[in-house]
């Protein structure tokens, strides 16, 4: 228990003193492999270089309070309505967790 | 924000000699040093594009290789909207120089003649061999040339297919542009299943545009194998509003089967070939199985496409070969652009996971494929999977068509988003 206390301690230093490689593993976290599906359409980092939304950097709170807008019906869409039914309360706060830190 | 980093992450964070100390500090030692991996992917379409970068993205550590013979791909996506008069091919075209400057992956320009899989190399047209750790495969699909009798590779050049974009498109469009007003544009889509379900009506859709406004004596005919299709009513309602009669939809029960073609003529013969018609510009579209290199290497099944672990996109085939887009049996997915940068993605977080000695997250994923009736009215169908009980599902209550009565300014603004989606797609695949 101890070790495993003294590991995370250590990377946690090495990873905040290089200030690198999170990312790397976050991005194939289950909220970051989920949000991945977001790209397609809403640009690499949900950065759109299009007429698409983009999505990065909003507070979580906001992010998944529209997503369950979209999901109840609440917020009107073209497709969102129909993509947010088929996710849970859960993968939604994963999702715009990730979403948040891009 | 999850934050987990494995063995292979934290070496890589300190580095390889700081992280024996660092290790050795809290006693315990690494497993042995990190071995070179690289993956090969062949085919630089949507799948392997995407599989490519994200590969990179997700580790930048591997040394990825993408092995395609084209310098330039014209996308599918969008092709109709050449046929439609309302783009060029150049907005169709993409490139590979991002994937190699940006993202790090070595692009060869080649084709992939054989995989050895168990010496694990692939060998290319020009003699050179690749090695891999892991191979994925994304080649698109082939004809089945058996549907259409009359109809084979030897005639494409006058009876285009236009299934796969750049040549054939411009083939098409020329044909159209050089056709002469009152006549017949004959499209025979191919059977289930194939490439882009809604594209061959999206095709009569746009193609009608064009002839509204330059010939509008012209008509476009479907003869079609199937008894139904992707967005039917949300398309036939579209046509009517804008086409009137020009465009004509004859299922196979009502005569729509096609017998055989005669390619010099361009005569169709339907209903075991007692009825003939007669096209100006002739549009065969034949059924479909897994690229070519895929049916070689035998990683297809009886059904043409190759079965793959759907949490995965693993080869069942081959526990190194992964299988992904128009080639992959997906379970519930179509098989689309969409569908293909997905699954690029998940056979990507499914290998470094792998390589790191993780098991694979479960998939949640969508698909939207959007068409334009018209140039500013645009229709989609929708669908949220998950990976459940050994398949991809669409999950219930999920997904679905656009508003059957929804107003103008909806098919508007959807069109606006189908421009938007291929701006994005686009940049997310070889951007
Ligand atoms: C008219 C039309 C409209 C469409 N519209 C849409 C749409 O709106 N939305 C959507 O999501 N999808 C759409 N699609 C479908 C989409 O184009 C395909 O599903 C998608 O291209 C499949 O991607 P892929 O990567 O599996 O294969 P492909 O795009 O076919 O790419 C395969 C690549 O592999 C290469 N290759 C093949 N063999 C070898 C080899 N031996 N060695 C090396 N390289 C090789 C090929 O050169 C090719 O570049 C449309 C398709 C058509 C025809």
């Amino acid at each position: 228990m101890k070790r495993m206390h003294l590991f995370a301690a250590t990377i946690t230093l090495a990873a905040a003193t290089l200030g690198m490689t999170t990312a790397v593993q976050a991005q194939v976290s289950r909220g970051a492999l989920m949000a991945t599906t977001c790209f397609a359409c809403h640009g690499t980092d949900g950065r759109s270089p299009g007429t698409m939304p983009s999505i990065y950097g909003y507070p979580p709170e906001i992010m998944m309070h529209q997503l369950k807008a979209f999901r109840d019906g609440t917020r009107p869409a073209t497709v969102m309505d129909r993509h947010a039914t088929g996710y849970t309360d859960e993968e939604i706060r994963l999702m715009a967790e990730y979403l948040s830190t891009l | 924000m999850d934050f987990k980093m494995n063995r292979r992450d934290f070496i890589r964070a300190v580095g390889a000699g700081g992280a024996a100390a660092a290790l050795s500090a809290c006693g315990t030692a690494p497993q042995g040093p990190r071995r070179r991996t690289d993956v090969v992917v062949i085919g630089g379409g949507p799948g392997g594009a995407t599989a490519a970068k994200y590969l990179r993205r997700f580790d930048p550590g591997l040394q990825v290789t993408l092995v395609e013979p084209a310098a330039t791909y014209y996308t599918c996506f969008a092709s109709n909207w050449v046929l439609g008069g309302m783009i060029g091919m150049d907005d169709i075209a993409q490139t590979y120089g991002a994937l190699q400057d940006q993202h790090g992956v070595r692009v060869v320009q080649e084709r992939v003649v054989a995989i050895e899989a168990d010496a694990r190399r692939v060998r290319l047209a020009g003699g050179e061999s690749l090695p891999y750790t892991k191979l994925v495969v994304a080649p698109g699909m082939e004809f089945r040339y058996d549907t259409v009798e009359g109809y084979g590779p030897g005639v494409e050049g006058d009876i285009p297919h236009a299934w796969k974009a750049g040549e054939q498109t411009r083939i098409l469009r020329d044909q159209l542009r050089a056709m002469e007003d009152g006549g017949v544009f004959v499209i025979v889509p191919p059977g289930n299943p194939y490439r882009c379900p809604p594209g061959p009506y999206e095709r009569a859709s746009l193609v009608a545009h064009y002839f509204k406004a330059e010939k509008p004596r012209s008509k476009v005919l479907i003869l079609d194998r199937k008894e139904g299709f992707s967005k039917q009513g949300l398309f036939m309602d579209g046509w009517r509003k804008y086409y009137g009669d020009m465009i004509e939809w004859v299922p196979a029960s009502g005569g729509g089967l096609v017998d055989h073609i005669d390619a010099r003529t361009r005569e169709v013969f339907t209903e075991s070939g007692f009825t003939r018609h007669r096209a100006d510009v002739l549009n065969v579209i034949p059924s479909q199985k897994a690229g070519r290199i895929a049916q070689e290497a035998g990683l297809t099944d009886d059904s043409g496409w190759c079965p793959v672990d759907q949490l995965t996109f693993r080869s069942r085939v081959d526990g190194d070969i992964y299988v992904i887009g128009d080639s992959s049996i997906a379970g519930a997915m179509p098989k689309s652009g969409h569908s293909a940068n997905t699954q690029g993605k998940t056979a990507a977080a499914a290998i470094v996971r792998e390589m790191s000695g993780e098991d694979m997250l479960a998939l949640s994923t969508v698909n939207t494929c959007y068409s334009l009736v018209a140039p500013d009215y645009g229709i989609s169908v929708a669908a949220v999977y998950r990976y459940q009980d050994g398949e991809i599902a669409k999950v219930p209550g999920s997904g679905g068509l656009s508003a059957a009565d929804a107003p103008d300014y909806v098919r508007r603004l959807e069109a606006r988003y189908a421009q938007g989606w291929y701006d994005s797609i686009t940049d997310d695949s070889w951007g």
